[in-house]
């Protein structure tokens, strides 16, 4: 996994809240047996016309979107399936983090999975933000995981709460299941504890 | 001891280790795997050259991207026909049972599960999918994950969690004729919001819950994910138990016994504290129709579309209109005068046998209105040959629905089985994002009865009122 430590880029407002996995990536494109090429399939029905043709009104169409690596959103972004194939074409696409108000469960744990980083924000610092990607084209921000603040050029200051083991790991670029696997005597040693009816035979 | 809930007795039950500031490291009971999410996580397996740690607690089956008409022809999509031969080599070479398209155990990972005895209360359930929650409803902690953590779960039977805290939902009074767990859930999603239980797990009691059979019981639990839970929780009783006994991978004789004394100690202490709490007045929920596009956005069939202005943010506000210009309704209309082009009886919501029973139910003598296409489709093909037993298949047939195979079918549109931009459909399934059933598709989340009626009349209905063509042509309000 890519480790995050700190990350300039460009921000895309999408500014719609409950954006579902459905719509981040429809079904059709589930059927892969690959983790890799799925940004072609990001927000497909939003970002193409039925014939295919690009959607010209959809922000990631628009230049200099198209380049960002930095999403905002509304609340409750990524409620739905528990699809990996969503963080998976966000990252393909580019994007390293998503910032949002709120997330939805499985979504925000899969994307540290994936070296994207999730951050929560007020909905006031989140409605700040969208005014001023409104006001300026190609509004860049800066994340800082090791400080935990997101910063832009004109003096916005925004620090940001993440879970300290989750942080460490994406901070590293660690992948946890070997980190779990160093647990191998007390795995172990609870199977040999389970009740005999959870066996199936 | 300090009382606990039953989702704490469960957690304490499963921790393998818990260091200083790291999330705990948790047991798995059973691991469930499908097509869909497992193939990334297999091949990660094989690249690591690590191996699958508990074949045995490892069940697979197909259901999300199989045809629902018939099995003896070629899967014509070349990519779906790749992902489920990608399970089945992937089952051989790592030793996992697989319940494939012509076993006749196959059918929705979380229809199965409970119908073999694997789902057994107290274990811990995982499954790369959010559906998960569904096996709560016989007190497992069971939830989705994604597939780095179904990789996980392969290659060291844990995982890491970080502990959720906990939420009660208290269903007060009862379910009133004509409506149903269904109808109980939706009423809650629509009560919290989507995102009213994100953290949580949610144990859900009352009396109502106790009188549940399994199958109401897993409607509820399985729609827990829509309020944002990351699981659901139902502490098993006699009705568990009964349900269990006998099924083929249930413990047996005396072990199922030893099993059924440590299960009664699963309950909820007296005294126990949640994080939160929300109750439910069950004597006041009508029959539900889902008017938007996120699962929150329910009503009572009797209500009519709510104005978009009249919600509390602008967020909400934004999320209304859009959801009322996407599927194609205004605010102030009643939904009853709405049509649907398409109805779909199916999804590990809606696809057990007493959905069936309760659709026949009110479809038996009539026919489907003539421009709707109407579909049912069973959980498993266990369900199915049961309800061909009961004569169930007949009676939709001759209504003219179509009874189709087992799968996830249109509750997600892997399969051929789609709407198309602008079609509109009533659906027992439980997810109505934009495009969920096909492109432009417009869904409306309803239970079995709601579904069926409005199949026959062309446009919803409030089922309460229904004339029943058998025992005696009364209505629910009636009998
Ligand atoms: S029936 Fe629908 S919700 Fe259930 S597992 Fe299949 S696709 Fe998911």
């Amino acid at each position: 996994m890519q480790p995050f430590k700190q990350h300039t880029g460009v921000v895309a407002p999408l500014d719609r809240a409950n954006v579902d996995t459905d719509a981040i990536i429809p079904k059709q494109f589930l059927k892969r047996i690959e983790r890799s090429g799925f940004g072609q399939f990001l927000f497909y029905d939003w970002r193409f016309e039925e014939d295919g043709k690009p959607n010209p009104s959809f922000v990631l169409n628009q230049d200099p979107y198209n380049q960002a690596t930095i999403l905002l959103a509304r609340e409750n972004f990524g409620c739905g399936s528990s699809r990996e194939h969503a963080p998976w074409a966000l990252l393909d696409f580019g994007f390293r983090a998503i910032i949002a108000p709120s997330f939805a469960d499985i979504f925000y744990n899969n994307c540290f999975k994936n070296g994207i980083l999730p951050i929560r924000l007020t909905e006031e610092q989140v409605a700040e933000l969208f005014e001023r990607t409104y006001q300026t084209q190609g509004y860049p921000l800066t994340i800082d995981l090791e400080q935990q603040v997101v910063t832009d050029t004109n003096g916005l200051r925004f620090s940001f709460e993440v879970d300290e083991y989750r942080r460490y790991c994406l901070l590293n670029g660690l992948d946890d299941i070997g980190i779990t696997l160093q647990s191998e005597a007390a795995i172990a040693a609870y199977e040999q504890k389970r009740p005999l009816y959870y066996e199936n035979r | 001891m300090k009382p606990r809930t039953m989702f704490e007795k469960i957690w304490d039950q499963h921790v393998v280790e818990q260091k200083e500031g790291k999330p705990a490291i948790i047991y798995i009971d059973l691991h469930l795997v499908h097509e869909v999410t497992s193939p990334q996580a297999f091949e990660g397996l094989r690249l690591a050259g690590r191996k699958l740690r508990r074949p045995d607690l490892t069940m697979a089956v197909m259901d999300h991207n199989v045809p629902t008409t018939d099995r003896s022809l070629p899967i014509q999509d070349p990519i779906a026909k790749k992902q489920i031969d990608t399970l089945a080599k992937n089952c051989k070479d790592f030793g996992v049972t697989l319940f494939d398209l012509h076993s006749p155990k196959q059918g929705i990972v979380h229809v199965v599960g409970p119908e073999l005895g694997l789902t057994l209360p107290g274990k811990t359930i995982v499954c790369g999918d959010s559906h998960t929650s569904t096996h709560g409803a016989f007190g497992a902690l069971a939830f989705g994950i994604g597939t780095s953590e179904v990789e996980h779960v392969m290659a060291t039977q844990c995982l890491q969690q970080h502990k959720p805290k906990t939420m009660e939902v208290h269903f007060k009074g009862s379910l009133q004729p004509g409506v149903t767990a269904k109808d109980a859930i939706l009423a809650l999603i629509a009560q919290i919001g989507t995102a009213g239980a994100t953290g949580y797990v949610i144990e859900y009691t009352g009396e109502a819950i106790r009188s549940m059979s399994m199958e109401e019981r897993m409607t509820i639990c399985n729609m827990s994910i829509e309020a944002g839970a990351r699981a659901g929780l139902i502490a098993p009783d006699e009705t568990t138990f009964a349900y269990l006994e006998g099924r083929p991978y249930a413990p047996k004789g005396e072990l199922f016994k030893q099993a059924v004394e440590d299960w009664k100690k699963l309950a909820t202490d007296e005294g126990a504290e949640f994080d939160a709490r929300v109750v439910v007045d069950l004597d006041q929920v009508a029959p539900q129709v889902t008017w938007g596009t996120s699962p929150g956005m329910g009503m009572a069939i009797t209500d009519t579309i709510p104005d978009p202005n009249s919600f509390a943010t602008e967020t909400e506000q934004q999320a209304a209109k859009l959801a009322l210009e996407y599927m194609g309704l205004k605010a102030g209309q009643s939904m009853t005068e709405v049509k649907v082009d398409r109805v779909f009886i199916g999804s590990c919501t809606n696809s057990r046998i007493e959905d069936l029973r309760a659709a026949a139910r009110v479809a038996q003598g009539y026919q489907v209105a003539p421009h709707v296409q109407a579909l049912v489709v069973p959980g498993s093909q266990q369900v199915k040959k049961q309800a061909e037993e009961e004569g169930l298949d007949q009676i939709f047939k001759e209504a003219g629905f179509e009874w189709r195979e087992a799968g996830c079918s249109m509750c997600l549109g892997m399969n051929p089985d789609i709407l198309s931009p602008g079609e509109r459909c009533a659906s027992t399934s439980n997810r109505n994002f934009e495009g969920r059933q096909g492109r432009g598709g417009r869904t409306h989340l309803v239970s079995p009865e709601m579904a069926a009626a409005a199949a026959i009349k062309g446009h919803f209905v409030d089922v309460r009122k229904w004339q029943f063509k058998q025992k005696g042509g009364k209505s629910y309000a009636t009998v």
